[in-house]
């Protein structure tokens, strides 16, 4: 067990009220023995610092909350181990999003493209008295793809998504389109890959799985968009 | 300041699972609703749950509602209401087939239904064998849950106004709830959110403790506006420590891993569950087991070094079964205990889980207050429903399930009562006093002025001590009194917060100032109601009652079988009567007798 440490950071900072233009903060911060995680230290810095600004509610990965660049790699907060981590510990906000306050992104586009698959399940049929059967293995189907908790670190290293975050669908959004495909009770199927079947909304996606690098519930979207392609081959011939 | 006004048929406070139930009535429906929400929906603290929700289902063993109910009953230590219990029970099947119905990715058992896994305190035949009632999506139930009702928000079109925080309550001269006042967070600025009906479902104050399964955000804003505004807070006392924190990380682990055969051990590797509760042994109801932990680490048969924890074995669990039913857990175990459960102990500690008491409603999801003798008359205009709210169904102790199925019926029922009382014409947009956002003005200029003030984080850290000391899993009397003075001095200095931070822009340092004030009046709240319930009931137990036929395990029925009501106003304390009495006629009441498990 690591004692008292001193940890070096390197912070984007960010507050339009105030300042002409971002710039990096250096700061150190004395963690405690029981800060474990980046977000410990984060907490820990805040106490020092109240301006500093960053979402974050769970702390155990599940919420999505605390998505940032570190050390210029994606992922959560509260789920990055402080033993690990290189100093200087260099945070950004998640790339190609606009910037609100220091590491704390607008995500309306993100959550646009993710409306934009339709993310919720679709059954005409009248509903029955009592739960609609699916087997275990047509369960299973699913695993994978419901986990994702929308913290944006796959679209938001996807350099598809960069270029064009209005008319690429990103990683999480076609994870959760595949989600709903997948899904045996599900009567949207053909509407669906409609929806998908354009230039940019789906074949977008070339293959550079960034997105499985970062992903920190260890999803893979690449996969589940490879799939959706191979649905549209399917019903092309 | 000029404030903006936007005018609504509801507003809901709060996106976790029982705001966007209700929301779905409302939107449905065709109201125009405003849900308010100080997160994106879906990282709201519903996601965290883990093991399941709870319906007599019978997926798997026989089951039906009047055992669920009798469980229920006798898990509250009898403090709950039995005409809410009743009905929370009888409506757990509609409610959880209705979320199948909405996408919600249910494991299966093998002829395709909804897989159902043992849980705490919940039994067959009336207390005799565990019974599989818990509705689980692996150990993921809560994320599941929480993203197919945004998701069927999304299909439904409902009006979000997301990372707005709901500032304080609106109230005309004869106590009718007109709305909220609200801070957007990305500007900072103040508006006025005027409404027919107003939903609180804004979840529990977790974080008045030091250590706490909850979530940053838990910080009882419903509660702490509800109070400031006037309304008592009911049955505060009692707060549920979940056995299972991990051990100096707080994070929680399921219940639904004893359900799946997980055993409490002791430093000699003893199960010592089956000294406590030879029937149920590790499958006791909560109370029960946090209390037992607590006494094995007293009494110097904890774990570890320091001797100050337990640990948890599903070592005798398949690999299989581990990765398919628990697979959260096996992460959170490897992230934050360091252990990976299939070859090794999980340490585990009693933690600040879930708060049992709130504002005091009905089982429509009415706002309830004393009024000219009669201790239950509806607010007009104003619903509550889930962890904010005490219907009363979890009465002095809440089983395990029971959350997830409380923020289910009720947050549909408040949506059904404003449904059916708006198309009735009974909900009227009234008069807004001039005056309707003056508190809030006043609170935000007071941190932009306040000078030579008190540290919000050192303030809410003193807070949290005092709790953690004086209102634990076993309290005493002297150290309860003396957590009464100290909470009062806590709050005196919380009326001086000072930040350094005055960015219009997502200025965390004042939602976190703002969020102090609510966390105060839950734990006054709390810390007073403890002190003066001179009896053990549930998860609310003292050293100085005493175990005999007349308080069978300290429970003193004649004096205290009672709700307590806490007013912030002179922080004075009121009673009213529990409902001993089922909701229907041919409904038998569930008889008072000793808790055993």
């Amino acid at each position: 067990m690591s004692s008292k440490r001193t940890v070096q950071f390197k912070i984007y900072r960010y507050d339009p009220d105030k300042d002409d233009k971002p710039y990096m903060q250096d700061i150190s911060v004395e963690l405690e023995e029981s800060d474990k995680k980046l977000l410990d230290a984060l907490v820990r810095l805040k106490a020092k610092d109240d301006t500093l600004s960053f979402r974050r509610s769970c702390r155990e990965g599940v919420c999505g909350s605390d998505a940032m660049n570190i050390n210029g790699k994606n992922g959560l907060a509260c789920l990055t181990s402080m033993d690990e981590i290189a100093q200087p510990v260099v945070l950004r906000p998640l790339p190609g999003l606009p910037v609100i306050r220091d590491v704390i992104v607008d995500m309306t586009q993100f959550f646009k493209q993710y409306h934009s698959i339709k993310p919720y399940l679709v059954n005409n049929d009248p509903a029955p008295e009592r739960e609609r059967l699916q087997s275990p293995e047509d369960r299973e189907e699913l695993n994978g793809l419901y986990e994702c908790i929308l913290c944006a670190c796959c679209s938001t290293s996807c350099p598809s998504f960069w270029w064009n975050p209005d008319k690429f669908v990103g990683p999480a959004g076609l994870l959760a389109a595949y989600r709903f495909l997948a899904d045996t009770r599900d009567q949207a199927t053909s509407e669906r890959l409609d929806n998908l079947e354009d230039p940019y909304r789906l074949f977008r996606c070339h293959s550079i799985m960034n997105c499985v690098d970062v992903c920190p519930k260890n999803l893979n979207p690449t996969k589940a968009i490879g799939k959706i392609k191979d649905m549209m081959v399917r019903r092309a011939v | 300041m000029k404030v903006a006004k936007r005018t609504f048929d509801a507003v809901i406070v709060g996106a976790g699972g029982a705001g966007l139930r209700a929301a779905l009535q409302l939107s449905e429906a065709g109201m125009k609703t405003a849900v308010l929400t100080k997160v994106f929906p879906t990282r709201s603290h519903t996601v965290a749950a883990q093991g399941g929700v709870a319906a007599s289902l019978g997926n798997s063993t026989e089951d039906n509602w009047h055992w669920h109910m009798y469980d229920t009953v006798k898990g509250s230590d009898w403090l709950g209401d039995q005409d809410a219990i009743e009905f929370m029970v009888k409506k757990a099947n509609e409610v959880v087939v209705e979320l199948e119905h909405y996408g919600m990715p249910f494991d299966r058992t093998d002829n395709g239904k909804i897989y159902q896994r043992p849980f705490g305190g919940h039994s067959q035949n009336y207390g005799q064998t565990p019974v599989s009632r818990s509705c689980a999506a692996a150990d993921r139930t809560g994320h599941a849950m929480l993203h197919a009702l945004y998701q069927r928000n999304v299909r439904a079109n409902t009006q979000f106004f997301v990372e707005w925080m709901a500032m304080d309550l609106i109230r005309n001269a004869d106590g009718d709830v007109l709305g909220v006042t609200a801070m957007e967070m990305e500007t900072g600025e103040v508006s006025i959110f005027h409404a027919k009906a107003t939903i609180f479902a804004t979840g529990g104050a977790g974080r008045i403790y030091y250590s706490s399964t909850n979530a940053f955000i838990n910080t009882g804003d419903g509660v702490g506006m509800a109070a400031r505004a006037g309304i008592p807070l009911e049955d505060m006392e009692f707060w549920q420590f979940h056995p299972t924190g991990v051990a100096g990380a707080g994070v929680l682990i399921t219940e639904g891993v004893r359900g799946e055969g997980g055993i409490l051990r002791n430093a000699s590797g003893e199960r010592f569950m089956e000294r406590y509760a030879p029937n149920l042994k590790d499958l006791a109801s909560r109370d029960v087991v946090s209390r037992a932990m607590t006494t094995e680490i007293n009494e110097g048969r904890g774990c570890g070094s320091a001797k100050d924890h337990v640990l948890l074995d599903i070592t005798h669990l398949s690999p299989e079964t581990i990765n398919k039913r628990l697979p959260g857990i096996r992460e959170i175990s490897i992230q934050f205990a360091g252990v990976d459960p299939i070859k090794a102990l999980i340490p585990v500690v009693p933690t600040c889980h879930y708060q049992m008491g709130g504002i005091p409603t009905n089982y429509k999801g009415q706002v309830v207050v004393p009024k000219d003798g009669n201790s239950n008359v509806p607010i007009v205009g104003f619903y509550a429903a889930g962890e904010c709210a005490c219907a009363s169904v979890h009465g002095a102790n809440r089983l395990g399930t029971n959350s997830l199925l409380d923020l289910l019926v009720f947050g549909k029922a408040a949506g059904e009562t404003v449904v059916s009382d708006f198309q009735s014409g009974q909900l009227k947009l009234q008069p807004l006093p001039e005056d309707a956002a003056d508190v809030s003005l006043a609170r935000i200029a007071r941190l932009e002025t306040q000078t030579g003030g008190e540290d919000v984080h050192e303030v809410r850290l003193e807070m949290q001590r005092v709790m953690q000391k004086h209102a634990g899993v076993f309290r005493f009397a002297d150290v309860m009194k003396e957590g009464v003075t100290k909470i009062m001095e806590v709050a005196e200095r919380a009326k001086r917060t000072q930040i350094k931070d005055k960015s219009k822009v997502w200025n965390t340092a004042r939602t976190e100032a703002l969020e102090l004030d609510n966390l105060i009046e839950v734990a006054k709240a709390t810390m007073v109601s403890a002190e003066a319930r001179k009896e053990s009931r549930g998860a609310h137990v003292r050293d100085d009652a005493i175990d005999c036929a007349e308080t069978p395990n300290g429970r003193d029925d004649v004096n205290w079988l009672k709700h307590t009501l806490w007013y912030s106003q002179g922080n004075r304390l009121d009673y009213k009567p529990v409902n001993l009495q089922p909701m229907s006629a041919d409904v038998e009441p569930i008889a008072l007798a000793k808790r055993t498990y």
